[in-house]
């Protein structure tokens, strides 16, 4: 008996080592970005490094508010431009589309995830840039051109997600609307959506999520420029475009300040996948 | 039966997993002891690392045995390294300047910085105040300076570049880059960008100017190999090789080898310009 427990634990033990060395990554990975960038926000000043208007790192100049503003105005142009068609497309392919439809079309989303990165702004820089600059003036390069990739980047997690909350709803909800007389559209608007709207605010945020942690996409796109937008056809520079445009060269103070936006992004990202978390489990 | 069966299963699990720690272990020393005598390190400016990466093989090729181990970092991360001692040749793109100069040094050639716009504007020459004023923001239309009517779009390297820096110290003087100009990180996505948008301007290396782009003369002078030679294209900034002490042994011979006649034919046919010979 106890050969065969030592024999069963084995593995098990094993098994646990391995899930805890990915948790150890984890670990690791925030404590080394906290300790490398914490000693640069305290030499700043926090509140000097957050709603610091200059950015200028040869001349000691450490301020972020930008590329926050960056962040948050090319996210909230892929919010605005992706959401309503990915809500469409799932309530679509959940309650309308055929069988066979939805055999192709699912698919096709997921393969829209698998795209990598740098494809989506290659052909921003290609096709969307030269189009902005064309018919609407200014560089091409702007916050919605970056809008306009990120608003499709995100289609994959917005719909997906989506989807399944709709699909996971008890077929009761519906075939009580229906008893009670109402039409396919009321039973979707009134009953379905309202039933899964935790799964969907998830989804959409998990979607932000995705838009503020995107990096290479973003970089061929936004112009990179340090300053305050005047319009969505100002070129902005976001916080992980901040990181990765500069950590060629970045060294000494320079460099822990890149970790300090680090810090920053991964703290927006926590509290957005709590959020999910949160808007999930609330079901 | 079944026991024998469940040890010999145990046994299996048992040497499988000592078979991975061993080879894990191995590994780690055999990667420990890679560094030897016959090998050279060089750092610094990632402007003359390409170059130096060329060197480098063509060196190894006709001396086997011997290694030689290219790093970038960026100019000062080079004069640093060569400072404390941790790499042997040190790679600058700028002059030395203040205690850096007690360092030894050599130019292994100059390199060009070529203010390029689009080929569909008629501009066809500034001035380098001219160019200040752009890059300052004083100046946003190109009607302002002689050409269509049009915002100027600006372009300009990512804080750290040492193109940047040479660009900053030779043109812009006290002025500043402004905060609006558009920033890239690397001489290839300016020259495309500024290819395909008529009322962009900006700098790149003078040897990667190719048709899709047009640099701009300097108040009369055309950017060539020759002008940056004779010093009226006065846009340029030094390729240095650094040394901690005065270079002995593989280090010297590595060095009399960048700068002989093949090793100058080098680094010309990958674009530079060469002021000590003649190739």
């Amino acid at each position: 008996m106890k050969m065969k427990n030592f024999g069963e634990r084995i593995p098990q033990s094993l098994f646990f080592i391995i899930a805890l060395s990915a948790l150890t990554v984890l670990a690791l990975i925030t404590v080394f970005i906290f300790i490398e960038g914490v000693p640069l926000i305290a030499k700043v000043g926090f509140f000097k490094f957050i709603f610091g208007m200059k950015w200028a790192p040869s001349q000691g100049f450490y301020g972020i508010f930008p590329m926050i503003v960056g962040t948050i105005s090319v996210t909230l142009g892929a919010i605005i431009l992706g959401v309503p068609v990915a809500l469409c497309c799932a309530i679509f392919l959940a309650e309308f589309a055929p069988r066979w439809l939805s055999d192709i079309v699912r698919p096709a989303i997921q393969l829209l995830a698998g795209i990598p990165s740098v494809v989506y702004g290659f052909w921003g820089l290609i096709f969307i840039v030269p189009l902005i600059r064309n018919y609407l003036g200014g560089p091409g390069l702007s916050i919605l051109a970056g809008s306009i990739i990120l608003a499709i980047m995100i289609l994959p997690t917005v719909i997906s997600i989506s989807e399944v909350s709709l699909l996971a709803l008890s077929p009761l909800l519906k075939e009580g609307a229906f008893a009670l007389g109402a039409t396919h559209w009321q039973t979707i608007r009134s009953v379905l959506v309202p039933a899964a709207k935790s799964g969907i605010l998830a989804s959409i945020i998990l979607g932000i999520g995705r838009a503020v942690g995107e990096t290479m996409a973003v970089i061929m796109v936004l112009g990179n420029a340090v300053a305050l937008p005047n319009s969505i056809l100002s070129p902005v520079r976001t916080l992980t475009t901040n990181i990765g445009i500069e950590m060629g060269y970045a060294s000494g103070d320079h460099q822990q300040a890149l970790f300090a936006t680090g810090i920053v992004l991964l703290v927006i990202i926590m509290i957005l996948n709590s959020l999910a978390q949160y808007s999930i489990r609330r079901k | 039966m079944k026991k024998t069966d469940r040890a010999s299963r145990k046994f299996l699990h048992f040497s499988f997993i000592c078979c991975l720690c061993i080879s894990l272990l191995s590994l780690t020393l055999l990667t420990g002891c890679g560094r030897n005598a016959d090998s050279v390190v060089i750092a610094g400016s990632t402007s003359v690392q390409p170059f130096a990466e060329v060197l480098a093989q063509d060196y190894m090729a006709s001396h086997p045995g011997v290694s030689i181990d290219v790093q970038g970092g960026g100019s000062a991360a080079g004069i640093m390294a060569t400072q404390s001692g941790t790499t042997d040749i040190g790679m600058s793109s700028r002059n030395l300047q203040g205690s850096e100069t007690s360092l030894w040094s050599i130019e292994i050639a100059r390199d060009g910085i070529a203010i390029i716009i689009n080929p569909k504007n008629p501009i066809t020459d500034l001035t380098l105040q001219q160019i200040a004023d752009i890059y300052d923001g004083k100046t946003t239309n190109w009607d302002q300076i002689g050409g269509k009517k049009g915002e100027i779009d600006v372009f300009t390297r990512e804080d750290g570049s040492g193109t940047r820096s040479s660009f900053e110290s030779l043109v812009m003087g006290k002025s500043q880059i402004m905060a609006r100009a558009m920033v890239e990180n690397s001489n290839g996505a300016i020259r495309q960008l500024v290819a395909d948008d008529p009322a962009a301007v900006g700098y790149i290396s003078l040897g990667l100017v190719d048709s899709t782009v047009k640099a701009l003369d300097l108040g009369g002078i055309v950017p060539s190999r020759a002008h940056v030679v004779d010093g009226t294209y006065n846009l340029s900034r030094p390729f240095l090789f650094l040394s901690l002490k005065p270079p002995e042994g593989l280090v010297k011979d590595f060095i009399d080898f960048t700068m002989s006649a093949e090793g100058q034919k080098i680094l010309y046919d990958q674009g530079l310009i060469i002021t000590v010979t003649n190739p």
